[in-house]
């Protein structure tokens, strides 16, 4: 029997805006992915923490506040310090484009922005752990 | 890494490896089953909390305020809290971290969110591994949280060295929510929100019904108590933390403590060959039903002869 995907969804900073990050999670739900939410207003560090108790395949970070280009290098910092490297870090929300290419540069597998379809994101998440392969 | 490399790291309290062990035994990796053998044997130590209740009952917020405040007393503890899976798509929705959020930056404390993957009773299949895991890891004291139950999931009660049932006032008239099953497993019932008007009434309905001795077939000389708590604003934990040590103490050095810890081997036992059980079912059928539904279909034979030819191919 395969294995549900487990995913983190996190919402960090302060940012109230939380519908597309629910619909997410259904959506990821609905394909028979494990979705934990953490809720509104996390830190980098609590968020990285529960990343690694909950050993998610994906850690998916949402943000509509434009503060994308401070949180995600705290992130892969806090990873790095704690020897972590076999998870895979998605953005989600909306953000410019030279954004997105910086944050792939950083090691973001993958930005979705506000147009991306449901279907496109449950592809592209089973594809990222199809590639990342068993651990 | 191989599992029984990570046992050591575990063992060490290293949360990465803690989380990986716990992630292989859910998804019953062969390769893990060793691993899981030898930290079996080395459990025992810490306190098993069960934690049950109806859904909106208030269990996630308890064992919030609960794991701060037994942290405040020393000791790291551990929390596997169970959500149900869908049993359409087979995803789930975890949302119990959610108002765990203050233990979050904790190193003594570890939350470990779990998917009950089809699995009735309350509990998810590994959900028990987890807890020898953990054990194993030195954390003390490890709470489960069942899913949102019903009225005859009971199986925590056999799981678990205390065992808490969470009522919520306004749930219904008496106690609609905690009807015969719910009401013979607690060690220590719980009536959660007391800062709201209605929970004496809630409080006074269960007491009353404690007083006609409802717990048939449970033998034991353990008064089981009743505390009305807050987490709103605190009130009733200081008497909660006192009966859960006590209760504690008591299935530590009683005769019927003794028992229990008998019943929950005898009970692990049995779950785990069910199990292994329903495993090879699935194989089997997964081979069989199709050629055996269609001979059903045709009526060239009947349910149970086929039920019993499907049942041998699995045992085989």
């Amino acid at each position: 029997m395969t294995q549900p995907i487990r995913v983190l969804l996190a919402k960090v900073g302060l940012d109230g805006h939380d519908r597309g990050v629910r619909v997410v999670a259904r959506t990821l739900r609905d394909a028979g992915m494990d979705v934990i939410y953490t809720g509104l207003h996390r830190t980098p560090e609590e968020v990285v923490n529960a990343a690694i108790q909950e050993d998610v395949d994906i850690l998916g970070v949402s943000l509509l506040s434009g503060v994308q280009m401070t949180v995600f290098p705290k992130i892969f910092k806090l990873l790095a310090e704690k020897g972590v490297d076999d998870l895979i870090i998605v953005a989600g929300g909306v953000m410019p484009d030279e954004d997105v290419a910086e944050l792939k540069k950083m090691g973001v597998a993958e930005v979705m922005l506000q147009d991306t379809p449901p279907d496109a994101i449950v592809k592209s998440l089973t594809a990222l752990v199809t590639a990342r392969g068993p651990r | 890494m191989p599992s029984t490399e990570l046992i050591p790291r575990a063992a060490r309290g290293e949360i990465p490896a803690i989380a990986r062990l716990i992630s292989r035994a859910e998804a019953g990796m062969p390769e893990a089953r060793p691993a899981l053998a030898e930290i079996y044997k080395r459990a025992g130590k810490a306190h098993v909390i069960g934690i049950t209740g109806v859904p909106g009952s208030g269990k996630s917020t308890l064992v919030a305020a609960l794991a701060a405040r037994l942290r405040a007393t020393g000791g790291k503890v551990g929390v596997v809290a169970v959500d149900p899976s869908s049993p359409y798509s087979g995803g789930a929705i975890l949302g119990d971290r959610i108002r765990m959020t203050e233990l979050a930056q904790d190193p003594g404390v570890y939350i470990r969110s779990m998917a009950t993957r089809g699995a009735m009773g309350g509990m998810a299949r590994a959900t028990l591994d987890a807890v020898d895991i953990l054990d194993v890891g030195g954390f003390n004291t490890i709470i489960i949280e069942t899913v949102g139950v019903g009225q005859d999931e009971v199986e925590i009660a056999k799981a678990s060295h205390t065992t808490i049932v969470v009522s919520a006032p306004g749930l219904g008239d008496e106690i609609q929510a905690i009807k015969a099953g719910m009401l013979e497993i607690a060690d220590i019932h719980i009536v959660s929100k007391c800062d709201r008007s209605d929970a004496n009434r809630t409080l006074t309905d269960l007491k009353q019904m404690l007083t006609m001795g409802v717990r048939a077939g449970v033998a034991s000389e353990w008064p089981v108590r009743v505390v009305g708590i807050s987490s709103l604003n605190g009130e009733g934990f200081d008497e909660l933390l006192e009966a859960i040590a006590k209760h504690r103490a008591f299935f530590k050095d009683s005769a019927s403590g003794t028992q229990r810890r008998l019943a929950i081997a005898g009970f692990r036992l049995e779950k785990t060959a069910e199990n292994l059980l329903i495993e090879r079912f699935q194989q089997s059928a997964a081979a069989l039903t199709p050629a055996l539904a269609a001979k059903l279909s045709a009526r060239q034979g009947d349910p149970y002869s086929l039920a019993r030819e499907l049942l041998a191919a699995s045992l085989a």
